[in-house]
This record gives C-alpha cells, sequence and structure tokens, in this order.
C-alpha cells in the first residue's frame, strides 16, 4: 500500500513534468508540422537558468520559476525566427538534423559554463520534509509539482479553450491552409506558440532539478520521453499529451521500484504498439498520407 | 489511302519500344561507366598505410564508419526513408558477431561478419517490413523507439551480452588462418579496407542498376512511382534490408576489431553520429559517406582530445549551417558556391539542381 501511494505520487510528479516539457512541443509540431528534436534543450536553459539565479543571484525559487519561463521562451524567439523559420517547408531530414545540431550546441555550452556534474540548488523550506495529508505524508515538493501541474494544465485548457488566440491555435492546428485563408497569421502564431511552449520547457526544466535531476546531457537523455508523449498523444493535442504523459509517468515510476531490471523496457513495447495501430497518436488529427 | 494493318501498326510500335529501351540501357551504362577520379580515394587508402603505418587502427576506424554511412546512404541518401534508428544494425552485427565467438565458441572471422551480417538483414528484413508502411513522426518514433527497445534488452538479458558491462570473451581466429588481429592493427586495416571496397562495389552497382534508379523514383516522388505500378513498398523492403545486412556488417568488423561489445553500439548517439557523418560528406553521392567519414573521424580525433566541449559545439554547428546553406554536404559544396555565383551573375533567380529534395 505504501509503495502504491509512493508510486502514484512520484508517478504523478514526474507525469506532471513529463507534460510541461512536452506541451509546446505538441502545439508547435501539430502547428507547424517541426519535427523538433531540440525542445528539451530549453527545458536545460531554464533549469540551468534557475541553478544560476538561485546559487549565484539568491533569487527565491518561485521567481526563479518565472524568471526561468522568461528567459527559455526570450532565447527561443530569435532562435525561431533565424534558424527554424527557413525549414518550415523543408523536409523532415533536415529539420531532425538541424535540431540534433542545435542540442549539440547547447550541450556543449553548458557543459563549459556549469560542469558536467549535476548542479544542486536548496529550496526553500515548506518544500522540503513531507506533508501530512491527514491520512498519510507525501513529500511536499512532489506534491508541490503536482498541485502546480493542476494549476498549470487548467490555466492551459482556459487559454485554449475560451480566448481567441486559443481558438486560432486550435483552428490553425486543425487546418493550417483554412486558417490562413480565413486571415489567421499561422507564422506569428507559430512563433508566439514556440515562446510560451519552450518557456514551459524552461519551468519544467527548473521543477525537474529536484526530481529527477539536470545535467548538459538532459536534452538528449529525455528527448526520448518528450517525443514519446507527443507522438503518443497526437501532435497538437493537450489532452492527450497529458493522458500519456500520466501514463508514461506511472509506467516508468512502477517499472523502476517494482522491476529495475528491465522496467523500461514495457515503456518502448508500448509506445511501438501504440504507434503501430494509432501511427498519428491517440487524439491526433489523421493524417491523410 | 493505303490500309495500314494492325500488324504493322504495333510491329512499328515495338520497334519503338525496343529502340526506347536500348537508349535508356545505354543512358544508365554511361552513368555507371568509372571514371579515373574515383580510383582516387582507394589509391590514397592504400597510400595512407605506407606513408602512416602509426595510424592504421584510426583508418580501421574510418573504414568502418565509412561501411556504416554508406549503408545508411542506401535507405536516406537513395530512397529517402529517414531514420532515427539506424545503428539497430550496427548493433545487431556487433552483438552477433560477439555473441558467436563468446558463446558458441565459433571464433573465425570471415563468417562471424557473414552471421553478423545476416542476423541484421533479418532485422531489417522484419522490422523494415512492418514498419516501412508509416511515415513522417510515427516513422520516426518506430525507428527511435525500436533501437531503444534493442538497448533495453541488450541491457536486460545480461547472461547473453554481458549487459551494461558489456560482451567479454569474444577471441578472433587470425584472418584466413594467417592474418592475426596485431597490436598495431595492420592486417584489420587491410581487412576492413577490403570488406569496405566490396560493399562498395556492389552499392555502386546497385545504384545505379534499375532496382536502384527505382528507389531514388521513390525518393522523388512516391506517388508517382504508386501511379506507374512500381511496388514502392516492396522496393524500399528490399532496400532497407540490404542496408541493414551492410550496417551489420561493420557492426561485426567493430566487434571483431575491438574483441569487445559495449551497449554504446545501440546507441541513440550513434544513429546520430551516421547521420552526422553523411549529412557531412553529402547524401546519395556515393562517395559522400567515405568522405564524411574521414573528415569526422580524423577531426574526432584530433579535436575530441583536445576539449570535448568545443569538438561537441563545432559538430553541432557545422551540422546547423550544412542544413541552412550546404545541403549537399562537403562534395555538393562546390556545387552550391558555383549556382550562387551563376545566380548572381543572371538576373534569373529560378531554382537549379541542389533543391531536389524540395517538392
Amino acid at each position: 500500500m505504501t509503495a502504491a501511494v509512493t508510486i502514484l505520487f512520484d508517478g504523478l510528479a514526474y507525469a506532471v513534468l513529463l507534460f510541461i516539457v512536452s506541451v509546446g512541443l505538441s502545439i508547435t509540431m501539430g502547428l507547424m508540422g517541426f519535427v523538433n528534436l531540440a525542445h528539451g534543450a530549453f527545458a536545460m536553459v531554464g533549469g540551468y537558468a534557475t541553478v544560476t539565479l538561485m546559487n549565484g543571484l539568491g533569487v527565491p525559487f518561485l521567481p526563479a520559476l518565472g524568471i526561468a519561463f522568461l528567459v527559455a521562451g526570450g532565447i527561443s524567439v530569435p532562435i525561431e525566427r533565424l534558424v527554424y523559420r527557413p525549414l518550415y517547408d523543408k523536409d523532415e531530414l533536415d529539420q531532425v538534423l538541424l535540431t540534433i545540431g542545435l542540442v549539440f550546441m547547447a550541450t556543449a555550452v553548458i557543459t563549459f559554463a556549469y560542469g558536467p556534474a549535476p548542479p544542486v540548488i536548496s529550496v526553500p523550506s515548506f518544500l522540503t520534509g513531507q506533508v501530512d495529508l491527514g491520512f498519510r505524508t507525501v513529500p511536499a515538493y512532489r506534491l508541490f509539482t503536482i498541485v502546480f501541474g493542476i494549476v498549470l494544465i487548467a490555466a492551459l485548457w482556459l487559454g485554449l479553450e475560451r480566448t481567441l488566440v486559443g481558438a486560432k491555435i486550435r483552428a490553425a492546428v486543425d487546418n493550417r491552409r483554412m486558417a490562413q485563408s480565413v486571415g489567421i497569421d499561422v507564422n506569428r502564431l507559430f512563433a508566439l506558440t514556440f515562446a510560451l511552449g519552450s518557456g514551459l520547457a524552461g519551468v519544467g526544466g527548473g521543477l525537474a532539478i529536484e526530481i529527477v535531476g539536470i545535467s548538459p546531457v538532459f536534452a538528449i537523455q529525455y528527448l526520448v520521453f518528450f517525443l514519446i508523449v507527443v507522438a503518443a498523444g497526437g501532435l497538437g493535442s493537450v489532452l492527450g499529451a497529458f493522458i500519456a504523459a500520466v501514463v508514461l509517468g506511472l509506467i516508468d515510476t512502477a517499472g523502476k521500484y517494482l522491476w529495475p531490471e528491465g522496467g523500461a523496457f514495457f515503456i518502448f513495447v508500448a509506445t511501438i504498439a501504440l504507434l503501430l495501430a494509432r501511427p498519428d497518436g491517440l487524439f491526433g488529427k489523421q493524417h491523410t498520407r | 489511302m493505303t490500309p495500314v494493318s494492325p500488324g504493322a501498326d504495333s510491329d512499328a510500335d515495338a520497334a519503338r519500344a525496343a529502340a526506347a529501351r536500348a537508349q535508356a540501357a545505354a543512358f544508365l551504362r554511361a552513368r555507371e561507366r568509372w571514371r579515373p577520379a574515383e580510383a582516387l580515394p582507394w589509391v590514397l587508402a592504400v597510400g595512407f598505410f605506407f606513408v602512416m603505418p602509426d595510424y592504421a587502427v584510426l583508418g580501421t576506424t574510418i573504414f568502418v564508419m565509412a561501411l556504416f554511412a554508406l549503408s545508411l546512404d542506401l535507405v536516406l541518401g537513395y530512397a529517402g526513408v529517414v531514420t532515427l534508428g539506424h545503428t539497430a544494425f550496427f548493433g545487431v552485427g556487433a552483438y552477433a558477431a560477439g555473441m558467436l565467438s563468446a558463446h558458441l565458441g565459433w571464433n573465425e572471422p570471415l563468417s562471424g561478419l557473414a552471421f553478423g551480417a545476416a542476423c541484421a538483414a533479418l532485422a531489417g528484413l522484419v522490422s523494415g517490413w512492418v514498419l516501412l508502411r508509416y511515415h513522417g513522426l510515427a516513422f520516426l518514433m518506430l525507428t527511435l523507439a525500436t533501437a531503444i527497445l534493442l538497448q533495453e534488452l541488450a541491457n536486460t538479458l545480461e547472461d547473453w551480452t554481458g549487459g551494461f558491462d558489456g560482451l567479454t570473451g569474444v577471441t578472433i581466429d587470425p584472418i584466413l588462418g594467417v592474418f592475426e588481429n596485431d597490436l598495431w592493427g595492420h592486417h584489420y586495416y587491410w581487412y576492413s579496407l577490403t570488406v569496405l571496397f566490396l560493399c562498395f562495389l556492389l552499392f555502386r552497382r546497385l545504384v545505379h542498376s534499375p532496382f536502384g534508379r527505382s528507389l531514388t523514383g521513390v525518393r522523388e516522388n512516391t506517388r508517382r512511382m504508386h501511379a506507374i505500378g512500381a511496388p514502392v513498398h516492396r522496393r524500399l523492403v528490399v532496400a532497407y534490408t540490404i542496408s541493414a545486412a551492410m550496417a551489420g556488417l561493420a557492426g561485426a568488423l567493430f566487434a571483431q576489431q575491438n574483441q569487445f561489445v559495449t551497449l554504446d553500439v545501440l546507441s541513440f548517439a550513434r544513429s546520430g553520429t551516421v547521420l552526422i557523418v553523411l549529412i557531412l560528406g553529402g547524401t546519395g553521392r556515393l562517395y559522400g559517406a567515405l568522405v564524411g567519414a574521414v573528415v569526422y573521424v580524423t577531426l574526432e580525433d584530433e579535436l575530441a582530445k583536445l576539449s570535448p566541449e568545443f569538438w561537441e559545439f563545432g559538430v553541432g554547428l557545422v551540422l546547423v549551417l550544412t542544413v541552412l546553406f550546404f545541403r549537399g554536404g562537403l562534395l555538393g559544396a562546390p556545387e552550391v558556391v558555383a549556382a550562387r555565383l551563376r545566380r548572381t551573375r543572371r538576373t534569373d533567380h529560378r531554382h537549379h539542381g541542389q533543391e531536389r529534395r524540395s517538392s
């Protein structure tokens, strides 16, 4: 029973992390069909920004997360404009290579600046230790992450379902050409979504320090998991990404607790099986080709 | 008005068709003819050994990488199939050749190579038959996940593969019973160069054959190939299988040379490296894999020791610049420059041959 609750809590916290990082990737890939393998690099930027802010400048944890959002989002704007935009209409090989190149560069810069060891931060006291929920005590940081994730998911849902920009994004994901012909500036929409998604990834990177730890190879190490969330959930689907993240987070955590030697095996079998049956993911729009 | 019998008409048609076929055959044969410059890389490879025998091990590394990149070129450069898991076949070949010696005690190198290639070909046939029906992100993810799945499998089956610690106990008999794996790697230099050369001959024959041309057709316009009745899926599966066999051969060579196999042969990083090597040299150009392997492995040997971060940053930067400006790789760069010069001289800004991939 204790093990079940531990798995549930750790798994959900991990799932929230995966979701926060991946949701932007899912929407931008749904919008442009751009194969972006460098998304984890923005998470890494946010994570290391958090480290610098807290350890170097003494900024408290929560404001540091906010600034990490701005840093990762801000860096993504010129990169999107200068490097990504020329390749929207090119084939996926170019996009794959370009973004692998970006990951390499990010990894090298961060190794150079921070060294290869995972950095440590000291989170505020109210996030350390255990919280008594009445029937059981749970780790405060995990609880915080889960609550943070739920708030964020609610905000995202409201933003996408109840605002004009959200409606435009949904329209463009649904049918880019049609959206363009009714006067939606998809390029601008994409730049905005890209910045927001990268910013969220940055927050995810900041949260990740205390959950899975970050290091200069973070972007490559977790790339597969971000991509699984996006592909299994379906491009452009926030709900799909959320469900995929929860399933992946729970299975991975359960696997690590119950069968450490072969736990990761199941995830890849499940991913392959899912994609063989539904190449467009759980909630992806059907592609015609 | 002279009555034309239907027979005479179809005779004329048949004659025209035969003439067209002969013309097409002559065209294909002319493409395949060896040019004198093509001897250059092989002369250099032979000469390198006598000038710098101390670098024989580096040479072997280059040849293995070149063979691996060549195998990728068949599916990526010629058939236009983008895979993120090509190292699966390198790894299967390496583990197959390694385990043949470590567990079954079969140490004969040439049959070990054949076994590695056969296992990889089988893996290519099965995975290709299933996966090549998919496109886009799904295909990328499936190839990526398959390679990682194999890595996890190799990690889990410790009794067979040695798991994380690597496969030890690989001993390889002397090649042809005479040439053993000496400390300086001299024999393995010739061994791997011979394997690479034979594979290159096969590869060159293959891409100039009607089969190879049909692969290029699939790359350029899959729908049109369907429309003219080409068995697209079957062609791709055959190409994928041959490519897998060649990658398996490279893996088996790697295992025999090092007499040790680690999980690294199945890592995503290796799939990425071979992609980078091929892109650097130029895809779909026969010699791209060779040029890319020479440049990449040599630079890595020099620069990675100097500063790993600098090396990694440089590789990333070169990749980004290649994609943005020199899509043809090193071999295509002169063409790009020439086209730029021509374009500035002319006012006409129409695209030239380089953008063959955009459709």
